[in-house]
């Protein structure tokens, strides 16, 4: 079943992941550009603009500190509006565990650096499959934070270089790719069975529980599901 | 609060940087003092796949018709030919088409 092996990180396996999460990326720019445009408009300074977009990397996180943003900013509930959306992250480097154990805690620590929706769905479909590398992780990260980076600057220097991104469907973008990580994996009615619960979960704390809780409430559903219906031993 | 004047704005960020850097750590690290077992590596797994289903909730349920129809596709596509990049190529076709007419 799972690999005992460590996952390959090479610099050719991580250039093909650059490669393959490229295409997806351009599009993150879009969003990029959108920020950037909005940063501006906020009253944030170029310097500062640049060096959140490459030091947070996290969109929703980005713009919810524009919503904050003023002569003062409240700087304890930032932070804590900045955890509780990026809280997902926890839940997606928990589900690499049993592959990035197997790894030196240097570079277990250093492959995360750049985890984010799109990257961490194609290198657990990669692992979860038996593609043993974390090249999706890493070099897909490195595309995703450079697309970002050049989308943000984009928007700083000339707007939104889409004028109407909707109408190109540039706004289901993630959505169609993370459907499509979803249904690429195997499934079993375990699988379908912790999807349903999560799914369920994550639209009750979407309409009922605080803004940005439903990926942790969905994830945790989905987890307690997992624990409590094991797999039958091969 | 914080001043936006002077250092300010690098300060804020550097806090949320490192909040967000702790958030993509913070799961590995955790699970690293958890001993794994069965129920551990079931509820790992449970989690994997109900995640990718909780971020795309709030998608579909915001998302007009076009949207609901390019997931549609999406999802068609994906479940006959099991190719990624096609399936979310038609989708996206799909949300512009009907969204163009």
């Amino acid at each position: 079943m799972r690999s005992t092996v460590a996952p390959i990180l090479s610099f050719a396996e991580c250039r093909r992941g650059f490669w393959r999460l490229l295409p997806l990326s351009l599009f993150v720019a879009a969003f990029g550009a959108a920020f950037g445009l909005a940063a501006v408009q906020t009253g944030l300074q170029p310097f500062d603009i640049v060096f959140m977009s490459a030091t947070v990397f996290a969109g929703t996180a980005q713009f919810a500190a524009l919503d904050l943003w003023g002569a003062q900013v409240p700087l304890l509930p930032l932070l804590v509006t900045t955890l509780a959306i990026n809280a997902r992250m926890l839940l997606m480097g928990a589900t690499l565990y049993p592959w990035l154990a197997l790894v030196p805690s240097g570079r277990r620590y250093a492959s995360l650096v750049t985890l984010s929706d799109a990257n961490w769905a194609m290198a657990l479909n990669d692992l979860q499959s038996g593609r043993n590398t974390l090249g999706a992780l890493v070099g897909g990260g490195i595309a995703l934070w450079l697309t970002w980076l050049a989308g943000t600057l984009a928007g700083m220097l000339f707007g939104g270089f889409i004028a109407d991104p909707r109408a190109f469907g540039v706004d289901m973008v993630l959505g169609c790719f993370m459907l499509s990580m979803a249904l690429a994996g195997r499934r079993n009615a375990r699988s379908v069975a912790a999807w349903v619960a999560g799914g369920a979960a994550a639209w009750a704390a979407w309409v009922w529980l605080p803004a940005n809780t439903h990926v942790v409430a969905g994830g945790l559903a989905g987890g307690l599901v997992g624990a409590l219906w094991l797999e039958r031993d091969q | 609060m914080i001043s936006t004047a002077g250092y300010g704005p690098a300060l804020i960020i550097a806090c949320m940087a490192l909040v967000t850097l702790l958030a993509r750590f913070g799961g590995v690290f955790i699970m690293g003092l958890i001993p794994l077992n069965r129920r551990v590596e079931g509820f790992i797994n449970g989690m994997a796949g109900s995640v990718l289903i909780a971020v795309l909730v709030p998608i579909a349920l915001q998302a007009d018709a076009g949207g609901r129809l390019a997931l549609l596709a999406t999802g068609a596509l994906m479940l006959w030919l099991k190719q990624p990049m096609p399936a979310i190529a038609l989708g996206i076709a799909v949300a512009a088409l009907y969204r163009a007419l």
